[in-house]
């Protein structure tokens, strides 16, 4: 059974992980993430839910006990923005190397300094290669959708990683909308009980977290690398599975009316929705402009954007970050790594976009579709531009 | 866990769950205060490991010194780990999913791993209350990347980033009180131990044990390689310090303060330093200072015993 229900998107979150039959939730305050974590802890308080709440003293220490209750075995949620991923770095690579299959919401937000509260992509970005399962959620259905879905998947045995969930900070986690609530039975349908591959057990006592020595460091990495490479396939099929059971689909790269584009504008985020708009704008003049939505971050899916992006010679694409010095979109990086392997690669324009909580209005989306439509015809690829900068 | 009041022989119980063949150093005397814990605690226990001498010799794939459950994640956050094996526990037990029984819950660090850089993944874990033990292995510096100072680093004590020189007379600051620190968070149960005192240890391990919130015991852990002296010395030592008052045994059981050694009439402090190369540039001033400041503190302890602290 759902429910349609007219919800801020952070409640909508906290009562799905509620009905996950979360057992614990470790988290630290910081903004945008804080409403999620609040009705969380507001319903083990009325003992709406039977979980521990553990209100800790930091980020690190958030990580640092949810990496505790997940080798006993227990299902654990967190929920974290910006710096607090950033505090949490050291660990996120631990949670992964030790594969414990924790759940973590990122509201995501900018990175200090200046210090900014407001929404971009620079916490993602910083933290690309902790070894976690990546997806983004482009508003509040997708957030509490890919929520579910996410435990299913960290806690599938051929996996056993931690999963972030990404969604916009204030653009998706404060933003009330019309949600389709799946109830606590429904839920229960989906998602199995927690049955972890390897927990702290005084029966059978283990190690974890032991020494690794040169002679086995790198086998350990290869390993870690295949298994979130491979991890592709039962996330594909669990959000298939996701899709036959709730009706609502997902894929690791979605695309909007991309089949006959000539020019692809490729988005993260809730940025999409906006340029979906425009796309229809250009469509109805006759341009063909399609968009490319990468949904997966983390295994990158190579083959699904190889798919989408077809024959097409021209693409934009959208940071929402900046690699200082460097190329300098962290996404455009990676969409160029992946063509470098194929005997063709496309034009690529970068706009670096939305930085801080900038809006990207309508108009900024009509310009970078321009500069693309002249690109493909001079053929011409202009340098890596801030959208909308005062200069 | 019986009484024990009799021989030293049937005073531990036989099995041990930190086993040898680990790495530790000739006479390491953090080994044997890890050993003689886990001897104590026995089989239904839990351990959170900080990175750290403990961890690298006990843990180096495929080779582990533990058979009880043991999980090292990072340097400064055993205390968090601790906690949260002690949450999980707890809610899997009422929630029906693992049965019921009693689980102690062990977090442990070096000097550095809890009185500098864990001592906020401890403070939290401290003010939030959770039933578990956290033993701090004080070897007084960073041994394990080579006998580096910290906060813990006793005054004049020559160490790699606090050296004797010409223009320093070695480590320039006093010993960070911890388990005060720890008292400060109004827990049932704080104690300092040496493994030079077996009987008295045993008895705080096992208080510790039954304590119903969280229990924090400071070890000395005496360490030949840092402290540069003979390995046969490390349980010597340890009594040495104990009776020159240097290291006060107390403990403080709901905010109660109790010597459980009381050392009246110490023995120099200079008989302490002796043996150790980490002491041996202090002059005779130097070393009459640090003893009229131990002599203080010990008095405080003393004058103060039997009140509650807090």
């Amino acid at each position: 059974m759902e429910e349609r229900i007219g919800m801020e998107s952070s409640i909508a979150i906290a009562e799905v992980v509620g009905r996950c039959d979360v057992d614990v939730v470790a988290a630290y305050p910081i903004t945008p993430q804080t409403h999620i974590v609040e009705h969380l802890s507001e319903m083990v308080a009325n003992g709406e839910l039977k979980a521990a709440f553990v209100p800790v003293e930091s980020e690190h220490s958030a990580m640092s006990v949810c990496c505790g209750t997940a080798a006993v075995g227990a299902r654990t949620y967190t929920a974290t923005s910006s710096q607090g991923l950033a505090l949490m770095h050291e660990i996120l690579f631990i949670a992964s190397s030790l594969r414990l299959p924790i759940v973590m919401a990122v509201a995501n937000r900018s990175l200090s300094g200046p210090i900014s509260i407001w929404n971009d992509h620079s916490d993602v970005m910083s933290d690309r290669d902790v070894g976690w399962v990546q997806i983004f959620a482009e508003n509040g259905q997708e957030a509490v959708d890919l929520t579910i879905w996410a435990f299913r998947l960290a806690e599938d045995r051929r996996v056993s990683l931690p999963v972030m969930v990404h969604f916009d900070g204030f653009i998706v986690s404060h933003m009330i909308e019309p949600i389709l609530m799946p109830d606590h039975e429904t839920v229960r349908g989906y998602l199995p009980p927690f049955e972890p591959l390897l927990r702290l057990d005084v029966d059978r006592p283990v190690s974890i977290g032991p020494v690794g020595i040169p002679d086995i460091y790198t086998e350990s990495k290869f390993l870690q690398h295949k298994l979130v490479v491979d991890a592709y396939q039962p996330i594909v099929e669990t959000l298939e599975g996701f899709g036959k059971y709730f009706g609502r689909h997902y894929h690791p790269v979605e695309t909007y009316r991309a089949e006959d584009a000539e020019v692809l504008l490729c988005t993260m985020g809730s940025l999409s929705e906006t340029a979906m708009t425009v796309v229809d704008r250009r469509r109805e003049k006759g341009h063909k402009v399609g968009l490319m939505r990468i949904r997966l971050w983390r295994p990158f899916p190579f083959e699904d954007i190889y798919r989408a992006v077809g024959a097409v010679q021209t693409i934009g694409v959208i940071d929402r970050a900046v690699s200082f010095g460097g190329p300098p979109g962290p996404v455009a990086s990676e969409l160029k790594a992946a063509f470098y392997r194929k005997p063709q690669q496309p034009r690529l324009v970068e706009f670096i976009a939305g930085l801080g909580g900038r809006d990207v209005a309508l108009a900024d989306f009509e310009r970078m579709f321009d500069v693309l439509l002249s690109t493909r015809k001079t053929g011409q690829v202009p340098p890596p531009a801030f959208v909308g900068l005062r200069e | 866990m019986e009484a024990m009041n009799v021989f030293a022989s049937r005073l531990f119980p036989r099995e041990n769950r930190f086993v040898s063949g680990h790495r530790a150093c000739q006479g390491c005397g953090e080994a044997l205060a890890v050993r003689m814990v886990h001897q104590l605690l026995g089989r239904n226990t839990m351990v959170a490991s900080a990175t750290g001498c403990m961890e690298i010799i006990s843990s180096s794939y495929p080779d582990t010194a533990w058979s009880v459950p043991w999980l090292h994640v990072a340097f400064e956050n055993a205390a968090a780990v601790a906690s949260g094996i002690e949450v999980g526990l707890n809610i899997l037990m009422e929630k029906g999913k693992l049965p019921k029984r009693r689980i102690t819950v062990v977090g442990m660090g070096g000097d550095g791993g809890t009185s500098d850089i864990g001592l906020q993944a401890l403070s939290g874990a401290l003010e939030r209350g959770h039933r578990m033990i956290y033993v701090c292995y004080d070897n007084e510096a960073y041994m394990n990347t080579g006998i580096q100072r910290s906060s813990a680093t006793p005054f004049g004590a020559s160490t790699t980033t606090s050296p004797a020189g010409k223009f320093s007379p070695g480590q320039q600051t006093w010993k960070k009180n911890l388990p005060m620190i720890a008292v400060a968070h109004r827990i049932p149960y704080v104690a300092t131990a040496c493994p030079s005192y077996p009987f008295d240890l045993a008895d705080k391990v096992r208080r510790a044990a039954e304590a119903k919130g969280p229990a924090y015991i400071h070890m000395f852990a005496s360490c030949p390689t840092g402290w540069r002296m003979n390995p046969e010395l490390a349980v010597a030592i340890g009594r040495l310090a104990v009776d020159s008052q240097v290291f006060p045994l107390y403990e403080v059981v709901d905010g109660r303060l109790h010597l459980t050694h009381p050392v009246r009439e110490p023995r120099p402090v200079k008989d302490y330093f002796a043996p150790q190369g980490r002491f041996r540039h202090l002059d005779e001033a130097a070393v009459a200072r640090i003893e009229r400041r131990v002599r203080e503190e010990y008095q405080r302890l003393l004058e103060r015993d039997g009140q509650i602290l807090f």
